[in-house]
Order: C-alpha cells, then structure tokens, then sequence
C-alpha cells in the first residue's frame, strides 16, 4: 500500500513534464564524445564498394568515414553505397562515390550541437574528432537517443538507491535508540547562502520517507531559524538537527547578542532587523511565530550578551515514521489487527 | 489555467530554463514582498507574486514548492540567482507591470486561493 502510493506520487511529480525537461538538460550536459560510437569503422578511398556493403552488413552500420593515413577525407554512407548497387558499380572504388564535403563535431561539444547539425544538414551521422582534428569516433541519431536513455536511466536509479538507503537505515543499524544528526554552520550576514542548510535538511528528510507536508513543515521552521542566525546573530551559529524515526528536533545556537525580551519576540510584527535586511523582504516580524506554527513543541532561551538556543520539535505520527516506512506500516497493521 | 496560459496572457519573460509550461497547473496565488509572510501563507503549487529578485526568494520558492515567481516591475534577478533557481527547479518569471495590475490579470484569468 505504502510502496504503492509512493510510486503514485513519483509518477505525478517527475511525471512527463520532469521527463522531457530532464531530456533537454541532457541535451546541453552530455558530452558528444559520451555518447558517440568509438572507434568508428573507417574505410579508405581505394576500398571496393563491394567491401562497404561487405562492413555495412557485417557491423551492422551505416555510414563510415575515409581515411588516408590519419586523415579524413571524406564520408561514405548507405545512400552512396545503394548509387553504387543501382547503377551495378559495386566494384567501383569508394572515392567515386564518398561524399568529400564532410561536417565534423568535436568530442568536447554538448550533444545539442550534434542534434542542430542534424537538422541542418540532414546527414544521418557525424564524424567526430578531438581538438587537434583527429578522428575519434562517430555519431548518429541513435547514439544520441541511446546515451540520454542511459543518462536518464542512471539518474532514476541513483536517486532510487538513494532513497533505498536512506529509508532502511535505522532498520539497518540495531541500538536502543539509533538517531542521525546534520549538522551546519551559518555566517552571520550571508544572505548568498541563506536557506541552503534548509533545502539539503528537507532533501534529507524526502529521502528518509518524510512525506511533502511532513518536509514542509520543516522546511518553513527550519528556514526561518536560519535566517535569524544570517540576520540576527554576532558571528552566526550552528544549525543541529537529530532525526529519529518516531521525531525530529531542530536546533539552532548562536553566541549572541541575544534577544532582550523573548515574549515581545514573539510577538507577531515586531522586528529588530535594520532597514538594510527589511529591504530584502526580511525583518517582518513573523518568523518565530511561523516556526511556532510549524512545529509541535518550541522552546526558545536566550541571554543578553550571551547568546540565544532554539529547540523545535516535530512529533511523528505512526504512519509518519522515518526509516522504513513499509516495515512500520506493515507492523502498524499487524498490531492493529491483534488488539481486534 | 496552465502557467503557458499565464505567461501567455500576461507577456511574461521567462528567466529560467524553459520548459513545458503547459504542464504545469497553479493551485493559488500570494503576493507579497515580506518572505516570512510567504512563508506563511503561500500555499503549495501557487504562483507568488513580488518585486523581490534577491536569491533568497529561490530557498523560499523552493522550500514552499510554488509553481512559479513572478517577479514585478522590472527588477531582475542576478544570474548567480538564475542559476541557483536552474538548480533547485524553480521557475522565474519577470514583468515590468506593477504587483497590482498582475494580481489583477491573474484575478481575472481565474486564479484563486481558497
């Protein structure tokens, strides 16, 4: 049940849409020379016809370059070779019917430069060379279709894997209590990076098992505590967060100045932030409330010129459980039917 | 209403990656330029309207799983931030029309928080 409602949500998110996005970035990151049959069969310009078809047939390809002594000079393809059957040339030499005009791409290009070209000038493949101009490979629409498949397929499978992981890893490990706690160091002033530790602590979370809402809620309490170490805090301060399957505590320390007066903190609107952060959007006097919104148990102790700690707490519910989800749903049920 | 329909309607630039927009759906809308608000507010899947264009309102976006920024009267993000939205998935969206006028189109178009 738990596994299949999973796999229900994946398809909506990562659904079609994810997929072809996905399918054009590979388009930019993949190299030409990941994809590109190598070393490609290669002919040279005395060759027979006849010996094409002969390699054709047996490599099952469809177009090779020529070469003379390391050169290229040309391309001979399966539309020349069927010239050559039409007009009952097959004993004909490959330079009568090679195609000499021939467009290289380099190993180092993004595939999109393949697929351009292709559009462009219709050819059905491309020899490919390194920087100095040697050859080094071919490639064809095929290539192309197959490396982003494999691309595609390696990604799905590591976040797969990952998500493997994450999810038995308290089952794993056998203790009385097992917990796994992230830690982070925020700077004092370094909007740049505000809300990084929050993005990495709700990835972790997605791949323990925690539901959208349940790394929501997170994410919101968590984000605003980083930002009042960015905005609020002397030198910045740490960022403790301890995963347990049954709860979550969040953590933030810092070693000053310290808030004066907790309940006019807390107080929704009231903000000590400068005009130089409000104009950022920050300082609107929300966050410890949306914080308090978000979890289930807050407790905030400060002291001037001292420094402040925040402790937030998140209590799951048993079908929330972190770790491995199905095994404590499964358990979940089999107690369940027991006390009937 | 797809966000292709937003865009569309209301001449929308795209700063980020393209992609099938078509796809995707809205499911409200917030406006507002103070991010513990959005926090707050927004809802999931909604297209937030605002003149920020600083990197944070990306770890907003990104946090909340908003369908979208819009980002009003012209002010344009930095590339480090462009970069960074790449990265975690979120789309921008710029307009030099006030946060008013877009609320309004997006009023009309249909859109709405319940």
């Amino acid at each position: 049940m738990n596994t299949d409602s999973i796999r229900a949500e994946r398809v909506i998110t990562d659904g079609a849409a994810g997929i072809i996005t996905r399918v054009e970035e590979l388009a930019y990151e993949l190299k030409v020379g990941e994809v590109m049959t190598s070393p490609a069969r290669t002919v040279t310009p005395d060759m027979r016809m006849s010996d094409v078809l002969a390699l054709f047939r047996d490599f099952k390809v469809s177009g090779a370059p020529v070469m003379v002594n390391g050169q290229l000079v040309g391309i001979v393809s399966i539309a020349d070779l069927i010239r050559a059957l039409q007009e009952n040339n097959t004993p004909a030499a490959v330079s009568e019917y090679m195609t000499t005009q021939v467009t290289t791409l380099e190993a180092g290009s993004p595939v999109i430069e393949a697929l351009k070209l292709f559009a462009k000038t219709k050819v059905g493949r491309l020899p490919v060379v390194d920087q100095a101009g040697t050859l080094v490979g071919i490639i064809t629409k095929g290539d192309i279709t197959r490396g982003v498949l494999r691309a595609l397929e390696t990604d799905y499978q590591e976040e797969e894997v990952r998500k493997y992981r994450a999810r038995h890893l308290f089952e794993d490990i056998v203790s009385d209590r097992t917990s796994l706690t992230l830690r982070y160091k925020i700077q004092q002033g370094d909007f740049a990076h505000g809300g990084n530790a929050s993005s990495h602590i709700k990835r972790a979370l997605v791949r323990l098992g925690a539901s959208p809402q349940l790394a929501r809620r997170c994410g919101i309490a968590i984000y605003e505590a980083e930002m009042n170490l960015i905005i609020h805090t002397t030198h910045g301060g740490v960022i403790r967060v301890e995963i347990e399957p049954h709860q979550i505590v969040m953590e933030t320390i810092d070693d000053g100045p310290g808030i004066e007066d907790i309940d006019l903190a807390m107080t929704p609107g009231y903000s000590t932030a400068p005009d130089s952060v409000r104009e950022l959007g920050f300082g609107a006097g929300m966050g410890l409330k949306n914080i308090q919104r978000c979890v289930d148990d807050m407790y905030l102790d400060s002291t001037l010129g001292r420094g402040t700690r925040l402790e937030m707490r998140i209590f799951l519910k048993p079908e929330e459980q972190l770790g491995d989800t199905n095994a404590l749903a499964d358990r979940a049920g089999k107690n369940g039917g027991m006390s009937q | 209403m797809t966000l292709q329909d937003i865009i569309q309607q209301l001449d929308l630039a795209v700063l980020t990656q393209k992609t099938d927009f078509s796809t995707i759906t809205p499911a409200a809308g917030y406006a507002s330029d103070l991010l513990s608000c959005v926090m707050a507010g927004a809802r999931r899947k909604a297209v937030w309207v605002t003149l920020q264009a600083h990197a944070n309102i990306v770890a907003v976006a990104a946090l909340l799983d908003l369908s979208a920024v819009i980002i009003t009267e012209g002010a344009m993000p930095d590339s480090s931030t462009i970069a960074k939205a790449n990265e975690e998935g979120v789309v921008l969206l710029s307009t030099q029309k006030p946060t008013f006028l877009v609320v309004g189109r997006l009023w009309e178009m249909g859109l709405r928080t319940e």
